[in-house]
């Protein structure tokens, strides 16, 4: 369960040249062009871009869970993981219902 | 050369209707008259300092509720625009084309610029003073989200003069949004990056309410100790956070379709219309609930209040409203029934439809068991609260007959969804805005408003209500669909429309008694002196009314639910705790960014409607160096020293 703390404004982060966020910026930026190399100057057979893409998109989502939300951090590991549940339900929900409704069309 | 300026001018200003050129004078007009009137009185230091550059979450609260209040006025202008061309069969008042723009921005400015920013700007008021906060966790951030909402606003609404507004409803259903059957692309872009950039903020909004929420609470304040309001706003948040990303996603695709040549939502190229939908209501059902739960939260406050009582099932209001935030990404599909899904599919979101009007049913229970035997007082939001509870029960109930895919095929599309909607939008998130805005009005400006006139304001809205929605059932059983611009005589319409159309002209009438009432009370309304004028039960009474720029001089600690009417309690029997020495307070500094980064996504914006880069990219530009800016702020709060607190508590009479 959540806990109740002071009611102080959020602390700020240590100084420091945030190298953490600058090395995930660029990770971030590099996977995205690297997708879009593969989608457009390549030309693999569909699935096989499809495969990728999606592997390039998971690794850039945990990119982003580490370096920039603070997925490490934070006083109480059960707010994370509630919070990665219902993110993934969401994404089930909306990515096999998708396939499911539009099946009729395939 | 003349020529071309000519014909440019001629496409950039929406010409040709005396309705528009109306339009346009009165904008500038009224441009003219606040610019006047704010240089005569020398107020654009005032203006500057103590509004547009604050991070107040109060102030920022005001500024959203007057921000919609607005745009309700121009969404109820739309509406009686269209009804005054649907009161008589075969009428002229508006062409075809017209009353398509109408209906289009009408639906969207309700639910993106009214029912949403009323909500935050109650939700800004009232939740930190409730959990006993000085502010948000990132009061720069709501600012941003405030002024990113207000620019998306008016981006949109300049549609209607400048360019041509969107036509193809608020659901901007591909193909005919899309770049094929809409080739100059100006109106629907305005909806795409105007919703966008308020969305962003509707993101950032939900983000900072669920940390507030999280880490904000006074020492003592379980998450079981939170007043309802609070958890609906919790909930709301997280419902937030997970469905917008959706949205700003399709958005950008049905931008990309009409800017970059893409075929996400085109038949051409191996896109899919039908995914535009899909994903549109994949964000647009979980909406629904973003715009409810908050007034559910309300409703019960006054609900409580007003009945002398605490809230009857706690625990079960909680548990159904997190059964709601799951369940509400399970029916999106029940919006389109009829495209052509198959039976499992649709005996699924019917059956899923029909189990989130199980906990909302709970609800309704509840409420009225904490009306039994309670000492019932009839103010008026308490009147709001009681009419929502019969009026939205039957919007309730028609809802679960639209769930039932096979009688859908006949409700789809017609007056009868239409009627519907508006008795859950209108009883629910309408009834719950007016009811929080009479309860809080004290403690957001030190007055009440008048009680005459709201309860004027409240029984010739809610009657004109019935009247302009009831007819509208039976008129959708009667064979007449949504989107109609006008009909043939003879098919037994005309009289129920004729109906319709007063009671629409009396919702306007008891808005207008809302609004007389707002400045009769601000010039005469009843000073609120004790900071508790309703016997309220939350933390938000306890301090002065208006409060003071830090909430609360000392944090309160909380033992109990209903933690102010415990302390009141405590006070009685003599148990009161004695004052201690002030300390200083920290703040957070106000700051210029968040306007002026959202004024240059208007500009951006602006630019990208027309498909002009040259403006577009500089504004983005423009954009991040605002963000650069911002991260090299180090000194970004100050503190109240202890005398000023001690002159602000005396004079308010907290101190002798
Ligand atoms: C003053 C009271 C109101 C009246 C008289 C009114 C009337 C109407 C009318 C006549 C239509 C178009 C029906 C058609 O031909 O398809 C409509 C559509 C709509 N209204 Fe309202 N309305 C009112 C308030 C509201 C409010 C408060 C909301 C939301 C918070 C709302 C949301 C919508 C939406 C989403 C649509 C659908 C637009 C579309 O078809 O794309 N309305 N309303
Ligand atoms: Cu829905």
């Amino acid at each position: 369960m959540i806990k109740e703390y002071k009611n102080t404004a959020v602390k700020p982060e240590p100084k420091g040249f945030p190298w953490k966020q600058v090395v995930g910026l660029f990770l971030s930026l590099a996977l995205t062009f690297l997708a879009l190399w593969v989608a457009l100057g390549l030309s693999l057979p569909v699935p096989i871009t499809l495969t990728v893409i999606v592997g390039l998109a998971i690794i850039q989502a945990l990119i982003q869970l580490f370096m920039f939300m603070h997925f490490t951090e934070g006083t109480d590991p059960s707010h994370q993981m509630m919070g990665i549940a219902f993110g993934l339900f969401v994404a089930f929900a909306m990515v096999a219902g998708t396939l499911w409704i539009m099946a009729f069309m395939l | 050369m003349i020529e071309n300026i000519k014909a440019f001018l001629g496409d950039f200003f929406v010409t040709g209707d005396p309705m528009i050129y109306g339009a346009d004078v009165s904008i500038a007009l009224a441009s003219i008259a606040i610019v006047v009137t704010l240089t005569y009185f020398k107020k654009w230091r005032w203006l500057w300092d103590e509004w547009l550059t604050t991070v107040d979450h109060k102030k920022i609260g005001i500024m959203y509720i007057i921000a919609a209040l607005l745009m309700l006025f121009r969404g109820g202008v739309d509406a009686i625009l269209m009804r005054t061309q649907l009161a008589l069969p075969n009428m002229n008042f508006l062409d075809a084309d017209h009353y398509n723009q109408i209906f289009t921005t009408h639906g969207t400015i309700m639910i993106i610029f009214v029912a949403m920013p009323f909500i935050f700007g109650l939700m800004n008021i009232a939740v930190p003073l409730q959990i006993g906060a000085r502010d948000v966790a990132y009061p720069y951030l709501n600012a941003l989200s405030f002024w990113l909402f207000f620019f998306g606003a008016m981006l949109f609404n300049l549609s209607f003069v400048i360019g041509g507004s969107p036509d193809a409803g608020w659901t901007a259903y591909a193909p005919y949004a899309g770049p094929e059957l809409n080739p100059s692309s100006v109106g629907q872009n305005y909806y795409y990056i105007g919703v966008q950039i308020s969305g962003i903020g509707s993101l950032m909004t939900g983000i900072n309410f669920l940390v507030t929420i999280a880490k904000m609470r006074a020492p003592g304040m379980t998450l079981f100790k939170m007043p309802m309001f609070t958890w609906s706003i919790l909930i709301t948040s997280l419902i937030i956070i997970f469905a917008f990303p959706t949205f700003t996603v399709t958005l950008a695709l049905g931008l990309f379709d009409h800017l970059l040549g893409t075929h996400f939502f085109t038949i051409g190229g191996g896109g899919s219309p039908m995914l535009w939908a899909n994903l549109f209501w994949f964000w647009g059902h979980p909406e629904v609930y973003i715009v409810l739960l908050p007034v559910f939260g309300i409703f019960s406050e006054v609900i409580a209040t007003f009945a002398h009582k605490t809230l009857f099932g706690y625990a079960t209001m909680v548990c159904s409203m997190v059964a709601i935030s799951i369940l509400s990404f399970l029916t999106w599909l029940h919006h389109f029934f009829t495209m052509g899904n198959t039976a499992p599919v649709n005996a699924f979101f019917s059956l899923s439809t029909m189990l989130i009007a199980i906990p909302t049913g709970v609800k309704i229970f509840n409420w009225l068991f904490t009306l039994n035997k309670g000492r019932i007082e009839f103010t008026t939001p308490m009147l709001w609260a009681l009419a929502f509870i019969p009026n939205f029960t039957i919007g309730g109930v028609t809802g679960v007959m639209l769930a039932m895919a096979p009688a859908d095929y006949q409700y789809h599309n017609s007056m009868f969804l239409i009627a519907h909607f508006h008795s859950t939008l209108i009883a629910g998130t309408v009834f719950g805005v007016f009811c929080g805005l009479h309860y809080w009005w004290p403690k957001m400006f030190g007055y009440l408003l008048n009680e005459k006139l709201g309860k004027w304001s409240f029984w010739v809205f809610m009657i004109s209500f019935n009247v302009c929605f009831m007819p509208m059932y039976f008129l959708g059983l009667m064979g007449m669909t949504r989107r109609m611009y006008t009909y043939p005589a003879g098919l037994g319409w005309g009289p129920v429309n004729f109906i319709i159309t007063i009671g629409a002209f009396g919702m306007g009438v008891g808005f207008v008694i809302m609004a007389w009432n707002i400045v009769w009370s601000a010039i005469k309304g009843k000073r609120d002196t004790t900071g508790d004028p309703w016997g309220g039960r939350t933390l938000e009474w306890s301090i002065p009314s208006p409060a003071p720029e830090y909430n609360f001089a000392h944090i309160p600690k909380v033992t109990t639910r209903d933690a102010f009417a415990a302390m009141k309690e405590d006070k009685k029997r003599g148990r009161e705790q004695k004052p201690k020495p002030f300390e200083p307070i920290h703040m957070p500094n106000n700051s210029g960014i968040p306007f002026i980064m959202s004024a240059l996504f208007f500009v951006a914006g602006f630019g990208f409607v027309f498909k002009w880069y040259w403006m577009g990219i500089p504004g983005l530009i423009g954009v991040a160096i605002c963000m650069i800016a911002r991260s090299f702020v180090y000194d970004d709060h100050h503190h109240i020293p202890t005398d000023e607190i001690e002159r602000t508590e005396r004079a308010t009479g907290r101190l002798s």
